[in-house]
């Protein structure tokens, strides 16, 4: 996994003036910059905050402040693929259960673990807007639908 | 069966790129907007649409857009919501991927309306890949020039930008969604002031569903009193609705407002899954009360009409429950979910949310007594109208419209409560 002083390129610093850029005013730029270290580095490193607070003259504080509110971001890596099960309602009454039960078998986790090798976390997430496809799950940011234990085997098998 | 305007160009071949959408017809309301009308006179067109906000509220988007102050020093802002995370709503993904240039020209028109020079979408950040599809929609749009300035060689100019949120439900509400966008926490802010005083900034900002702002152009176009005609009196033109849960052919569809909910799951949807009787549905994703089979005979969709059955249209989340169902666990389902997104704010979500999940946990356990039922029966109504945004009403009205339809599906988990006594 890169470390942030890898991914700290003239071109990363660039993409991220042009993040900012975009905006009247500076802060709103957070969310999208935590993203793009966040997808660079698997997770926010601190180095990653300084870097971002250091961009938008902020302390550390307030981008901390700001992370943690969401979900979506992490502070220790993630691991390759993150399986993101939705358990909401479509879901569920479409069997998200069974795809968690054979989930948790065949990777040995429960939702909110890590594999040890840190090839797989499993998550259970609220509805992630696939509810006529239920049930369904995102891998990554890629999504997968109306599951099957046999369908989420041949996903898995599939990754490199 | 279904009346396809917004959905219309989904089977198109390559239906989100500009040529296409251009060969369709696309962006002929933008240019009638910039070369023949006045911004007051696209808002009386939208006005007499009488098109209602397809978030969730169905507030008047006309309306809404007249209460931007016209000679405002500061600049206007147009916030498009596209946070979609409402259980059982999945329409505005499939507008995204599938027509993004219908989108950004109902947001163009829109800034034109309000005289607005910045456009933000808020999009849920789990719908990452739909951020590329918008912004290769956005290159198109400005390669042809109706994006940045002198816009169809007129003096207007206007910019879109993509926002990406970053998993939280609360961010769907317009003012956390607005404190997101600013960087900071979502938590809501106190209404009033409304966005479209002070939003964005402190600056007046019309924040509008991703549905909405697609349903513009077609207004622009066909003129308002056609759109509304498709519809009724009240609530006007077409809406598209996620149909979820146990039918045969769940999706998205769009009909005509006033269409009977019984048609849509039985026709177009096939009728519920293995032949089995319907039990229940949840007719405007999560926030809204449970509708018995009975309710659901002579429903139909439109704001006026669902308030009559005992429901609200809401965002159009369809969850259709067979008889199989059982109704306390997904109402459980349901608390768990408004319990992992209060935000934490205020005490009355925060702290009754978690007793309420406390309660259904231990009734689920099967440790549960008619006294926890009306634990909960009582702490419903001290969250509901106590809590800083409707996040708080939301998670109570699924509670109490399921016990109140189907109490026997929540005493058959529990025991009597003969020996315990119950708090005062
Ligand atoms: N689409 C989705 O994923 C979700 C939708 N919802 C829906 O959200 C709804 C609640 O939304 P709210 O924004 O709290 O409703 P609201 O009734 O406060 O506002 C609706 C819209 O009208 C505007 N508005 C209302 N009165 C106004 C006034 N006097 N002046 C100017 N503007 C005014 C508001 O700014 C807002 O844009 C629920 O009915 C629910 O169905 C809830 C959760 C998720
Ligand atoms: C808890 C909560 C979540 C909401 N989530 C969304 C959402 O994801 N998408 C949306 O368009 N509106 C959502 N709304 C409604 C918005 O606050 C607002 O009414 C809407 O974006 C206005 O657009 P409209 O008038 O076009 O419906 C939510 C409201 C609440 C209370
Ligand atoms: S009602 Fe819930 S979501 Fe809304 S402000 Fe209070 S804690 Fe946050
Ligand atoms: S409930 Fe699972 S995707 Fe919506």
């Amino acid at each position: 996994m890169p470390t942030f002083a890898d991914v700290l390129t003239p071109e990363f610093d660039r993409q991220a003036d042009a993040i900012i850029a975009r905006y009247p005013q500076k802060r709103s730029a957070i969310l999208p910059l935590l993203h793009l270290v966040q997808n660079a580095c698997n997770y926010v490193p601190e180095d990653g905050m300084r870097f971002i607070a250091k961009k938008l003259g902020l302390n550390m504080n307030d981008v901390y402040e700001t992370l943690t509110f969401y979900s979506m971001l992490f502070t220790e890596p993630i691991g390759t693929y993150h399986i993101q099960l939705c358990r909401t309602i479509s879901c569920y009454l479409c069997g998200a259960p069974q795809i968690r039960e054979h989930l948790e078998k065949r990777l040995g986790i429960r939702p909110g673990q890590k594999t040890p090798d840190g090839r797989f976390r499993l998550s259970e997430v609220e509805c992630i807007g696939a509810c006529s496809a239920a049930p369904a799950m995102q891998i990554n940011f890629d999504f997968h639908e109306h599951l099957t234990p046999e369908k989420v085997d041949a996903i898995l098998d599939a990754l490199p | 069966m279904q009346t396809k305007l917004l959905t219309r160009r989904f089977d198109t071949p390559n239906s989100r790129s500009i040529a296409t959408y251009l060969a369709d017809g696309g962006y002929a309301g933008l240019k009638k907007a910039l070369t023949g009308m006045q911004p007051a006179e696209v808002i009386e067109e939208v006005k007499k649409s009488s098109l209602r906000g397809r978030g969730g509220a169905g507030f008047p988007t006309g309306m809404k857009w007249g209460f931007v102050p016209v000679n405002s020093p500061k600049p206007k802002y147009v916030v498009c919501n596209a946070d979609e995370s409402e259980p059982g709503t999945c329409k505005d993904r499939e507008l995204m991927e599938k027509d993004p240039h219908q989108l950004i020209e109902g947001l163009l028109i829109a800034a034109y309306a309000l005289l607005s020079k910045q456009v933000f979408i808020y999009i849920r950040g789990e719908y990452w890949y739909l951020i590329a599809i918008l912004e290769q929609a956005i290159a198109e749009a400005r390669e042809h020039g109706f994006i940045g300035k002198n816009i169809c060689g007129t003096s207007f100019e206007c910019e879109i930008v993509v926002h990406p949120g970053a998993g939280a439900y609360i961010c769907g509400e317009e003012t956390a969604l607005l404190n997101s966008l600013e960087g900071y926490r979502g938590h809501p802010r106190i209404k009033p002031p409304f966005p479209a005083v002070a939003g964005l900034y402190g600056c007046p900002t019309v924040v509008n569903n991703v549905e909405t702002f697609c349903a513009v152009p077609h207004i622009i176009v066909h003129g308002g009193d056609w759109y509304r005609s498709l519809g009724t009196e009240k609530s006007g033109g077409t809406k598209i609705f996620s149909v979820s849960g146990h039918v045969n052919r769940p999706g998205n569809y769009e009909v005509r407002m006033g269409y009977p909910l019984k048609q849509l799951i039985e026709e177009d949807c096939g009728g519920i899954r293995g032949g089995r009787k319907l039990k229940a549905v949840i007719p405007g994703g999560s926030s809204v009360p449970i509708m018995t089979a009975e309710e659901v005979e002579q429903a139909t969709l439109d704001y006026e009409g669902m308030a009559k059955a005992g429901s609200l249209l809401g965002s159009g989340g369809v969850i259709v429950m067979d008889e199989t169902t059982d109704i306390f666990m997904t109402t459980y389902n349901l608390i768990r979910f408004y319990n992992h997104e209060s935000c934490g704010w205020c005490t009355p979500c925060r702290e009754g949310t978690d007793w309420l999940l406390k309660l259904f946990k231990k009734i689920a356990r099967g440790e549960g007594t008619t006294a926890d039922l009306d634990t909960i029966r009582r702490l419903c109504p001290n969250i509901e109208g106590r809590s800083h945004c409707p996040l708080g009403d939301a998670a109570v009205w699924p509670i109490t419209s399921a016990m109140k339809k189907f109490p026997e599906d929540f005493l058959k988990h529990v025991k009597p409560a003969t020996a315990v006594p119950s708090a005062a």
